[in-house]
């Protein structure tokens, strides 16, 4: 680096001294700025000649040393100079902003843990947390980042999560939680123990997400990598015709006119700009979005995501907390509150729905398996099962309909799970589940975002979801669905969206892998500590709130009118220099700066896709 | 098999993406990309052949950027 920047300061003295001395000797004029040229270009000759026998031609130094020995024999020599230095003076700009942006993205990705401090016996060591595994005690000191997700055995700590998830609020973490790699240990000491091996671990996944994210093309990085396979060839062919045709055809015209405007083309014939620029968005947008919470896995999701016409939320889980608590009990007939509550907690005993989990929890005691038997789930109604000996239904209204059980039919508050004993109506349950604290602010943001439709579809029964959209503030609501329902809805939302719009479903990652991978975007919730919801999803926000995805739609906005611009850009002046060039109405200082000035402001205006402080 | 590795030296954009296009015309490859800015090459090719591709990414290599060192990751 030090050795190019005096190898452009020098050559610049000897070029700017040959510019201003008027010598009135031609050959020590010619002298100079070849001394000069030599100075600034030796190496990029040198570069272009072994490229040659190399059997490769036409790469940046040959086409650039063409055009500068070219513009000497047609006896423009301080062209020749000067091409070559700014030539060297944008590669050095280049490679600094490459440098730099480099580093910014490591330092984005900075979440890998260097080490782990194991406990072999009694002393504790150092050691790579690749080699660490399962079941090993590691001990995570004040200040030091998480190796490995684990879980706590000994000691209390504020752990900052926010490499993760964007959380600025620290969480606090005993014996019995659930720590994960990444987030770095504030105040205590953690003495934990390991449940992923490295590979498996959440730093681990996320990294390979965040780096693999680029695999995955937009349409404007194809477009940009199809456009640079034919630029270069179709630019210098028009060079060589421009060079040999017109002085051949048109009388009077002079071959070295017509050779400097050829060697102009070859200045603007790489499509640098545009292979960097593009991806560098991208990569930023993606990076930056990563540091909000926001796992993007594509270039081509984050493009999809500015075109999101429609959105679809699943309501458990995802606007609301998941969380069910028993409200009300209402026993019929012989049974008292506890009797009921009991059949119910062991009729889905072994079911994890949400609701299945509140049962168990407000009936607080032990399950004994034995008094169970012949547990059957029926997907969307509910369960069947022996407990003591009588046949027990738990489950919804369409359940009671299904086996022709009487039921309560009157306004209930919440969800509300009937109970039948040997087919005679027992009683209902009433659960509730609360809404999150920005469920409404997401819906509300996304509306300003432009989303023209938001629709609700759930499992939950119609009065209770009619509520919550109306609170919310959705557009539709599709209310007692059964998983294979929500297929078919979302096709229905499919037909109503325009041809470049796409559709966003939103979901926890449990039971809706189909529709995730329906729909044009699949965005999970909740993904840290989640694996199927980052495999089954496209877009994973690592916190439960749904306000992050106007977030992710702020960055992909950003993202993509960065991109466009510089494709407008980029191209835009390129084709203006070729075109004023051809007619020859610019000089090759023009194409100078068409070629390394547009790049390294394509570049310095890609920067700005990683900075997504000010987007919220 | 993926193989992954470091492309020391890499500072063409442009040069990246040729690579990435030659190394995808080997033999055995079924996908290769070239992340130009964590400037690492992943290769996802058939494992029988995997000696030889890579042996031919080395070359493509050398070929496309004399001062890039391909350098496993």
């Amino acid at each position: 680096m030090k050795k190019r920047i005096w190898r452009i300061i020098i050559g610049a003295v000897v070029f700017i001294a040959a510019f201003i001395v008027d010598l009135d000797i031609e050959w020590l004029e010619i002298a100079l700025f070849a001394a000069g040229y030599i100075v600034v270009g030796g190496d990029v000759v040198t570069k272009a000649i072994r490229n040659i026998f190399k059997g490769k031609m036409f790469d940046e130094n040959f086409l650039m040393s063409i055009a500068t020995i070219g513009a000497f024999f047609i006896g423009e020599y301080p062209e020749g100079v000067a091409v070559m230095l700014f030539y060297q003076i944008g590669e050095l700009f280049q490679s600094y902003a490459v440098d730099k942006s480099r580093k910014s993205i490591a330092s984005l990705m900075d979440i890998r843990p260097d080490y782990a401090n194991v406990k072999r016996g009694d002393e504790l060591v150092k050691v790579d947390p690749d080699e660490v595994h399962v079941g090993d005690i590691i001990v995570i000191k004040a200040g030091e980042k998480i190796p490995l997700d684990a879980r706590v055995i000994e000691g209390n700590s504020l752990v900052d999560t926010s490499a993760l998830t964007g959380e600025s609020v620290p969480r606090e973490v005993g014996a019995g939680s659930e720590i994960l790699s990444g987030c770095i240990n504030i105040n205590g000491v953690i003495t934990a123990e390991v449940t992923k091996e490295f590979e498996e671990s959440t730093v681990s996944k996320i990294l390979d997400l965040v780096e693999n994210a680029s695999s995955k093309k937009s349409r404007s990085e194809q477009f940009i990598t199809k456009f640079a396979r034919f630029y270069t060839p179709a630019v210098v062919t028009v060079a060589v015709l421009l060079a040999i045709v017109p002085p051949l055809v048109i009388s009077g015209a002079s071959f070295s006119d017509w050779v400097y405007r050829a060697l102009s083309f070859l200045v603007v014939s790489c499509p640098c700009a545009l292979v960097i620029s593009i991806p560098l968005s991208f990569f930023g947008g993606i990076g930056g979005a990563s540091r909000k919470g926001v796992l993007v896995k594509g270039g081509n999701f984050l493009e999809a995501l500015a075109q999101t016409e429609i959105i679809v939320f699943d309501k458990t889980g995802t606007l609301t907390k998941g969380v069910f608590n028993v409200q009300e009990i209402h026993p019929v007939g012989e049974y008292s509150k506890e009797e009921l509550l009991e059949l119910a907690a062991y009729a889905e005993s072994y079911s994890n729905h949400p609701i299945s989990l509140s049962l168990k929890r407000a009936y607080g005691k032990e399950i004994d398996n034995r008094r169970i038997s012949d547990v059957e789930e029926i997907s969307g109604h509910g369960v069947s099962a022996t407990v003591d000996g009588k046949k027990v239904l738990a489950g919804n209204t369409k359940l009671m309909e299904k086996k022709n059980i009487v039921y309560y039919k009157g306004e209930l508050t919440g969800t509300a799970v009937h109970i039948a004993v040997d087919n005679q109506y027992a009683g209902y349950i009433i659960i509730a589940d609360e809404v999150k604290e920005d469920s409404k602010q997401a819906i509300e943001k996304l509306k300003a975002a432009n989303v023209k439709q938001t629709v609700m579809l759930t499992g939950d029964n119609k009065n209770v979801s009619e509520k919550v959209a109306r609170e919310l503030g959705f557009d539709k609501v599709y209310a007692e669905l059964l998983p294979g329902d929500k297929v078919e809805r979302l096709e229905e939302l499919f037909a109503q969206k325009s041809v470049k719009g796409k559709l966003a479903f939103v979901g926890d990652g449990i039971n809706d892998a189909p529709v995730l991978a329906r729909a044009d975007i699949g965005i999970a919730m909740g993904g840290l500590g989640s694996d199927a919801a980052i495999e089954a999803a496209d877009i994973v926000i690592m916190t439960d709130e749904p306000s992050k995805i106007a977030t992710a739609m702020k960055v992909s906005k950003n993202t993509l009118k960065i991109a466009y611009q510089n494709i407008f850009f980029a191209i835009g002046i390129k084709m203006a220099v070729l075109i004023l060039s051809a007619i020859g109405l610019t000089t090759m200082w023009a194409a100078i700066f068409a070629d390394v000035g547009v790049t390294v402001i394509a570049i310095l205006n890609a920067f700005r896709a990683l900075n997504i402080k000010n987007l919220e | 098999m993926k193989k992954k590795f470091i492309l020391e030296g890499l500072d063409c954009a442009n040069c990246a993406a040729k690579i990435e296009n030659a190394i995808n015309k080997v033999d055995g490859v079924k996908e290769a990309t070239v992340n130009f800015l964590t400037t690492k090459l992943t290769i996802d090719g058939e494992d029988e052949k995997m000696p030889a591709i890579i042996r031919a990414a080395e070359e493509i290599i050398k070929k496309i950027e004399p001062d890039t060192v391909m350098k496993k990751a």
